[in-house]
């Protein structure tokens, strides 16, 4: 039960942890962090549901006549570069607020928003 | 050509986007983007009039069969909403070269229209696309764009708006890409229609329960509905305003398209609302959205703020309507989208000439307002009446279609309290009445000009719009109830 589906446990610890961290911490760069952790979970999620028992790598060969499903692996490539952009995206947005704040940390930011 | 409008539709601009990078002088960007967004109307007119005469139009990419390659499906709920994202991103540029003159630095200008475009086109990609992993990259491509634009913004505190949104929108879209796994995994399809099929022999399982679950709160984040809808005011008020006007009248727009989509088409409506209580919990979270958004909306100081929050409430309305379940309430809610998005297109167009004349949208700086821009008060003001829902303006059309429809579920209580939430409406919409018309000018103040051109042609072509689809409703009564229908599985 356990280790018949070890992959999807670690799914659920990453998603869990990743999330986790994105509420708890209040620095900007930990939430990116943990936002990363948590869509990683989601690359291993579909990388785990293409693998079909006792399949190889989805090239034609002969003598072979299992594969794994290829489809997910490329949807996940997708996924892997919007991941990217978004941490990206996410960071260059931290060093703007940095240079207009002065800090990362999401409490002090609220407080120099609130006294405006 | 005419076989391949439905992807002309989101390639256009698409094509445009990185084109348009090229153009350095900021003016022949602009003419550039309108003429991509123009081209894109066209498009949607034609396939709007295609979709009510000859039925759904499938367009397979790259001439791949549906299951395996990705399909475009335009049928009359499709075309109906590109048709409203087209039209409003067409008119709100024509205001958008004297608009960002004063927010956005000159050296971004090019920047700001390769935005734009990339925005337009990965939202009309999610409403023509048949494929669930399709919709999941075009949401991205629309999302990324959105955070840029936000950060656009003059204050700081667009910043930190923009990356509060980058939370909420990637862990929503991440629910979604989690959904669409799930349900991968138990029907081994990605095409929309094709799921339609499978999903009923697999329904029973927890795993399609769990990727319901997923896809609708992946949603809901998107289409901010109360208690989710915490990014939403600050990424529209601090966000350039032909940003806010773009966004308010369509992002939120495709959300609800979403949700109609994969809970008739995909999931089916028989599981969506029988095997789950999904009517009753968005009956109420509808409501309660309705009343603390437009609690919230009265107490405001800074008008984009309060228009922000009246959204909110509008999202409330709008899902009502969807949770009544019957053709009416979904023609409402389909009404509400097409009016919602005139109303909220010309009510923040009309802010941003402000915002060009006084550089903010705080409501002590309306002042005597009525008399110096009278033009452009008195479309708030059209707007504002269009909000509350009085007779003549598109607001009362669609508040008039989910009146009847939620009595025709026999939900007297939900009438009622649509009926107070309108009242609510009235009370933040006369507070800027009350000091743009009967607060003097602070003595010894500038004279304020009218809006220039470039905004009250716009402006009050979205106004005439609200005036006339209130008055003349054939279109868009007639297409809102043939897409409910096709949804319902009836014949139109």
């Amino acid at each position: 039960m356990f280790l018949g589906l070890f992959n999807y446990w670690i799914v659920i610890v990453l998603m869990m942890i990743g999330f986790y961290i994105v509420i708890a911490h209040g620095n900007l760069i930990k939430k990116i962090v943990g936002l990363s952790i948590f869509q990683t979970s989601v690359f291993i999620f579909y990388i785990s549901i293409a693998k079909v028992d006792g399949g190889t790598a989805p090239i034609l060969t002969e003598g072979v006549e299992i594969y794994s499903n290829p489809l997910p692996h490329v949807l996940i490539l997708t996924a892997i570069v919007v991941g990217i952009a978004t941490t990206a995206l996410g960071l260059a947005l931290v060093v703007r607020i940095k240079d207009a704040y002065g800090s990362i940390e999401e409490e002090e930011i609220q407080k120099k928003d609130n006294l405006d | 050509m005419i076989a391949h409008l439905a992807i002309l539709q989101v390639i256009v601009p698409l094509m445009a986007a990185p084109l348009c990078l090229l153009l350095t002088r900021p003016r022949l960007a602009w003419l550039f983007t309108l003429l991509a967004s123009g081209l894109a109307f066209l498009t949607s007119c034609l396939l709007l009039q295609q979709v009510m005469t000859s039925g759904t139009i499938i367009y397979e990419l790259g001439g791949w069969d549906a299951p395996w390659g990705i399909e475009y499906r335009i049928d009359q709920l499709n075309a109906f909403l590109l048709l409203i994202i087209t039209a409003i991103s067409t008119v709100v540029l024509f205001a958008a070269h004297t608009s960002i003159q004063d927010e956005i630095p000159a050296d971004r200008h090019t920047i700001f229209y390769v935005l734009y475009l990339l925005s337009l086109a990965a939202m009309l990609g999610i409403v023509a696309t048949g494929d669930a992993f399709n919709v999941f990259v075009f949401l991205e491509i629309s999302s990324l764009s959105a955070y840029a634009l936000i950060a656009l913004g003059k204050d700081r505190r667009a910043l930190w708006a923009s990356y509060q949104y980058l939370i909420m929108g990637t862990i929503g879209a991440t629910f979604i890409l989690i959904g669409i796994g799930l349900m991968y995994q138990m029907t081994g399809t990605l095409n929309m229609d094709d799921l339609a099929k499978r999903l009923p022999e697999v329904a029973q399982t927890r795993t399609i329960f769990t990727a319901f679950a997923f896809v609708i709160v992946g949603i809901c984040l998107k289409l901010a509905l109360f208690p989710l809808h915490l990014w939403l005011p600050n990424a529209y008020a601090y966000a350039p305003s032909i940003v806010t006007a773009f966004f308010a009248a369509t992002a939120t727009k495709v959300a609800i398209y979403l949700l109609i989509r994969f809970t008739f088409s995909v999931f089916g409506l028989s599981f969506s609302f029988t095997h789950l209580p999904l009517q009753i919990l968005f009956v109420v979270l509808g409501l309660a959205g309705i009343f603390v958004a437009s609690t919230a909306a009265i107490y405001q100081t800074n008008i984009k703020h309060l228009f922000a929050y009246s959204s909110i409430a509008q999202i409330g309305y709008m899902i009502v309507g969807f949770s009544a379940s019957t053709v009416t309430g979904l023609t409402a809610t389909l009404l509400h989208v097409f009016n919602h998005a005139l109303m909220k297109g010309a009510l923040f167009l009309a802010l941003g000439a402000v915002m060009y004349r006084i550089g903010s949208t705080q409501l002590s700086q309306f002042h005597g307002l009525g008399r110096q821009m009278p033009l452009t008060m008195a479309a708030i003001v059209i707007g504002g009446l269009s909000l509350i829902g009085v007779p003549l303006t598109v607001g009362f059309v669609s508040k008039w279609y989910l009146v009847l429809a939620v009595i025709e579920n026999g939900w007297w209580p939900v009438a009622v309290l649509i009926l107070l939430g309108s009242l609510l409406a009235v009370v933040y919409v006369w507070r800027i009445v009350e000091v743009a018309y009967f607060k003097p000018a602070p003595a010894g103040s500038e004279t304020i000009k009218e809006a220039p051109a470039s905004f009250l042609i716009p402006v009050w072509i979205l106004v005439i719009a609200n005036i006339y689809f209130g008055i003349d409703t054939r279109l868009s009564v007639q297409v809102a109830e043939a897409a409910s229908r096709s949804l319902f599985g009836m014949s139109p």
